[in-house]
């Protein structure tokens, strides 16, 4: 069973039908205590990274994730999921993450190309770093559905993925059972529930 | 490099599919459901959902089927058709819409997209615009082509964007249902005035419409079409074929 993480943040149908559809069980759930009882975690979000981190902590989620990342649980973090399993970010002041993962999360107007739209919104391709079970069923430069504005720094050991947009982006970041994706999976049709599909199935390091 | 999109719109009225040729005549095509994950395995690169329909009873419906629609997609989806206030926002994003277009609510309420922007992000606020020429100006249409608002086109987008739509559909009603190409006039000036992605609906006929929209004006984002998508005059897997090759970076899935 697959507890998807809901603390208030952002619209969770499309990755729970997605879930469904690749056959899990799927426990939509807002009790730190219930995160005990799942197999895997899911922590989504759309949103700033300081609400939602606030919200993590005020909840008690954050510790009980934290808790179940260090017993080894398989933990994804999707978006701002991804970039709460980090140190910390910079979005609108300096906030505290996770720390699953180390790294920073900066915007992405430091590096892109200033005639380029910000957010980064559209199927960008992928450019695998190694070779890791949660992409087990992705092709180098297959395309993924991406919504930002903010992306992860200073996490070149633990980064599995990059994009290009006028300059590398952080894709996708892993570390034993916890990784994160930047883009979202239940948008990036075949080739995302794949994804889905390999982290419901790997028993033990996802990268 | 962002790929070009290539998206099918599926117009439903009473829980079915239905194509307009110049907004009139409309004929029914197949089921929502099945349509929309046909083209979700097909390699389309996103759907638009619009509801005509136009009593309480068929929006229900909609929102029924719209929910379906949704948990059998995998690619971003944006739903439009009767959306006038921040509650109906709230109705289409929890049946599961990615992104909401607003055409005539815009119109009635020209606070309604800075309020939804602030409220769910401008990347989920598309200004969709009826657009056509009126004694040599572009004029706004609303209710679904068949009111001239007398407004400017142009302008009325600018300040759209201003105001915080994160995406432009741009309909020509002069070429809608034609099938001979996009308004690359209007598109021109359309797309050199905003800098948030345009997408072009109406008048495309054939593969090489596609490829002449994306070489001839490098600023729009996407093409948008009903009906040859269909009716299977235009197979998208072809389509995104032939748009690599004439090195147009597109989303290639392989079945």
């Amino acid at each position: 069973m697959i507890a998807v993480i809901d603390y208030g943040v952002g619209n969770l149908f499309s990755l729970v039908s997605s879930l469904r559809h690749i056959g899990q069980t799927v426990l939509v759930t807002g009790d730190p205590e219930e995160l005990k009882k799942a197999d895997r975690l899911i922590l989504p979000g759309v949103g700033a990274f300081g609400d939602a981190a606030k919200k993590l902590r005020e909840t008690g989620l954050g510790d009980a994730l934290i808790e179940e990342a260090h017993r080894g649980k398989p933990v994804l973090g999707i978006c701002l999921g991804m970039q709460l399993l980090m140190t910390k970010s910079f979005e609108f002041g300096e906030h505290e993450g996770l720390d699953l993962i180390p790294g920073e999360v900066r915007a992405l107007s430091e590096v892109v190309d200033p005639a380029l739209k910000i957010p980064h919104i559209g199927w960008n391709p992928l450019t695998l770093c190694r070779e890791t079970a949660l992409f087990k069923y992705v092709r180098n430069g297959d395309s993924v559905y991406f919504v930002h504005s903010y992306h992860g720094t200073r996490c070149e050991k633990d980064t599995l993925a990059l994009t290009e947009y006028s300059a590398p982006v952080t894709a996708a970041i892993g570390r034993g059972n916890v990784a994160g994706c930047q883009f979202h999976p239940e948008k990036s049709g075949r080739v995302g529930l794949n994804i889905l599909q390999a982290f419901a199935e790997t028993e033990g390091a996802l990268c | 490099m962002i790929a070009k999109r290539i998206i099918p719109c599926l117009d439903v009225r009473d829980g079915r599919v239905v194509k307009g040729v110049n907004f009139e005549g409309l004929r029914d095509v197949s089921s929502p459901v099945a349509l929309g994950s046909y083209y979700s395995e097909a390699g389309a690169d996103e759907l638009v959902f619009y509801d005509i329909t136009a009593s309480a009873e068929g929006r229900r419906l909609f929102t029924d089927i719209l929910r379906e629609v949704a948990s059998t997609i995998f690619i971003p989806l944006t739903v439009g058709g009767g959306i006038n206030s921040l509650d109906d926002f709230d109705r289409v994003l929890k049946c599961g819409a990615d992104k909401v277009s607003v055409n005539s609510g815009a119109i009635r309420d020209p606070g309604l997209i800075g309020e939804a922007a602030r409220r769910y992000g401008s990347q989920c606020v598309v200004l969709s615009a009826d657009v056509k020429r009126v004694n040599g100006e572009y004029h706004v249409f609303a209710r679904g082509g068949r009111e001239d608002t007398g407004m400017e086109a142009i302008q009325w987008i600018v300040r759209g964007v201003e105001n915080g739509a994160g995406e432009i559909v741009l309909n020509s009603i002069d070429t809608d249902g034609v099938k001979r190409g996009f308004d690359l006039e209007m598109l021109k000036a359309v797309s050199e005035r905003v800098n948030v992605p345009v997408i072009a609906s109406g008048g495309a006929g054939c593969i090489e419409d596609f490829i002449t929209l994306f070489k001839t004006l490098p600023r729009v984002d996407a093409g948008l079409a009903a009906s040859i998508f269909h009716f299977g005059e235009v197979k998208i897997s072809e389509l995104k074929r032939a748009l690599k090759a004439e090195g147009i970076p597109v989303r290639i899935t392989e079945g």
